[in-house]
Order: structure tokens, then C-alpha cells, then sequence
């Protein structure tokens, strides 16, 4: 049986969702939904107190339903990443995390140091850290040895849909680690999913590639389909590749000899 | 009356409120909130027993959609 395993916690689907940039509430629901997820990103904001009556996402996901990993999406510094976490937790309990510490607006690439400095800090306070880091093995050493539950390099910049260019650097990381490791960002298609997972990797993290499709609910099954049909293949172990043709079909008995 | 910082705005408020309190005012769902007061967490089992003073921070957050 092929499970996937995050600490001590075990899950149907290697495909993880996020919930934002969706038209609506409503549409959040349908493509988590369609998209077989166990797991769904959340971000931590201010109530709307102005308007208390507003929807708010627990009324369409049921987190006794689906695994909510809180994130620290717009922190640019570890204080600010630990402050949004703590309160995360003392939510609901939320133990299980995905810490990013951005370094700047244009790229929203991470800061590694922060991160790393933030990842210490929420592991000795008993977190189970997932991180979104960069596609540097060496960074991702680091974070596994602080004890961090998995690590999720980017494929792309964030919101870029341009899929994994460095695929080789995923795969030393992949090849390197003892921990799940998650591509996190940049997926753009399925044909993206299907490629992280054929390198190894033990899921995906998705989010504008499915909200911003123009018809999301079918990109959330095309993506949940893309994991498995990519998990399945790497499995398998693909074919030997070779320079020139072998015919599929036997030369003997032709009725031209 | 005493005045507080309520998620980055000035909230007036009458003495002697405690967080329940504050929530119920608001019509805020307490099971679907965090509060961090003064930049430190407060934990939901403390809600009753803390009330506002004057120049309190208060943070109420919850859970949005995100990536």
C-alpha cells in the first residue's frame, strides 16, 4: 500500500490545495472537493469586523472534515511568521504548519535565513513544520536537520504557472531527503503535476493553477487525476529511453517473408 | 469609556468588558477566532477572566482562503 506519510500523520491523496484566488466561497468548496485533497492551505487574517456576518471558509470546508494547514503566506520576517503560527494554533489546535518567510514582493521567493531561523524556533515549540523553501539542496538539508516534518521546494515563482525548470535540483533534494518532499509553487498544469510526481516527489501543493483555469472544478480533477497518474508512473519505473526505433510488433510470421 | 486598538483601528469601549464579552458585542463566533492581545496569544480558556484596559492591542484573526 502505497501511503503518504507526514509525521506521524498519514493521507489518502498526495495532492494538497490551496484555497485562495477562488471567485468565491462556493467555488473554494467545489474545487477542493473535485480536487480529492486531504489537505488544504489556509491563511490567518484579521476579522472582518465591520461585517462579522461575512461567510467565512470553516462554513464551506469542514475542518473536521479536511486537514487545514494554516500558512504564514505575506510574512516577511520569522517574528512575523511565529506570531501568525502561534495564533493558528491557539485557534483550533492547528499543530501541523506550512511556514514561508517571503523575501520581496516581485518574486516572493523565500528568505532562507528567516525560514530557517523561524523553522528552529516553531520545531522547539512542538510544531509539525512543513516549509516552503527554495529548490536549494543545501538549505534543505539544513531544515531537515532542524527536524521539520516536510520540505517543499518551489517548482516556479509563486502564482507563475511556469512549471519545474530546474528539475534536476528537485531531484538531489528528492534523492537527499529521509522527510516527504512537496513541490510547492509553479505548477501551471497537469502535465506539471504529473512531472513532479515522476521525479519522486511525494505530492504537490496547487493553487493558481486550479483557481485561476477558467473552469477550476475541472482543472481540481485534471490535477487530482495528474498526481496519481504521476505517482503511478514513477512507481512503475519507466522504460529504458533509446536512440532508435524497436518495433512493437513481432517480425516474425509476416506474410511478406 | 477606554479606547483600544481593535485589528489596527481605535475601538471605544465601556470599562470593565472581558473577551467574551467583546466578542459577543461584535457578533464575532467565538470557536472560529484567535485572539492575541498585547502581542501574545490568548488562549480561548482565558477569554472570561481578561478584560480590556485602556490602550489594550487586540488581534482577532481567523481563517481565510490562501495558498
Amino acid at each position: 500500500m502505497d501511503r503518504f506519510k507526514i509525521g506521524k500523520r498519514v493521507f489518502n491523496s498526495r495532492l494538497i490545495v490551496g484555497t485562495g484566488k477562488y471567485k468565491d466561497l462556493e467555488q473554494t468548496s467545489d474545487a477542493v472537493n473535485a480536487s480529492g485533497a486531504d489537505i488544504v492551505t489556509v491563511a490567518v487574517r484579521r476579522v472582518n469586523i465591520t461585517d462579522p456576518k461575512e461567510p467565512m471558509l470553516m462554513d464551506y470546508l469542514d475542518p473536521k472534515k479536511i486537514t487545514y494547514l494554516p500558512n504564514t503566506a505575506g510574512c516577511y520576517s520569522a517574528e512575523d511568521a511565529l506570531r501568525t503560527l502561534r495564533l493558528a494554533k491557539a485557534s483550533g489546535g492547528w499543530n501541523l504548519v506550512k511556514l514561508e518567510v517571503l523575501g520581496d514582493e516581485q518574486t516572493l521567493y523565500p528568505n532562507m535565513q528567516e525560514t530557517l531561523k523561524a523553522a528552529k524556533v516553531l520545531v522547539d515549540e512542538g510544531f509539525e513544520v512543513m516549509v516552503y523553501c527554495a529548490d536549494d539542496p543545501i538549505a534543505c538539508k539544513e531544515l531537515e536537520k532542524i527536524g521539520v516534518v516536510a520540505i517543499m521546494p518551489l517548482g516556479s515563482l509563486i502564482g507563475s504557472g511556469q512549471g519545474i525548470p530546474n528539475k534536476i535540483n528537485i531531484q538531489i533534494i528528492k534523492r537527499q531527503s529521509k522527510i516527504p518532499v512537496i513541490v510547492d509553487a509553479g505548477i501551471g498544469t497537469a502535465s506539471d503535476a504529473v512531472i513532479a510526481m515522476e521525479l519522486g516527489c511525494d505530492g504537490v501543493l496547487i493553487n493558481s493553477a486550479i483557481a485561476k483555469a477558467n473552469n477550476p472544478i475541472l482543472m481540481a480533477e485534471a490535477m487530482k487525476n495528474a498526481v496519481i497518474a504521476g505517482r503511478q508512473s514513477f512507481l512503475s519505473g519507466r522504460m529504458e529511453k533509446k536512440i532508435l526505433a524497436n518495433p512493437s510488433s513481432p517480425l516474425e510470421g509476416k506474410i511478406n517473408n | 469609556m477606554i479606547e483600544i486598538q481593535l485589528n489596527g483601528k481605535i475601538h471605544k469601549l465601556r470599562e470593565g468588558v472581558n473577551i467574551d464579552s467583546l466578542l459577543e458585542d461584535l457578533s464575532i463566533p467565538k470557536a472560529k477566532v484567535a485572539i492575541e492581545l498585547n502581542r501574545q496569544v490568548l488562549h480561548k480558556e482565558n477569554y472570561t477572566k481578561t478584560f480590556l484596559k485602556n490602550d489594550d492591542q487586540i488581534e482577532i484573526v481567523t481563517f481565510i482562503g490562501g495558498g
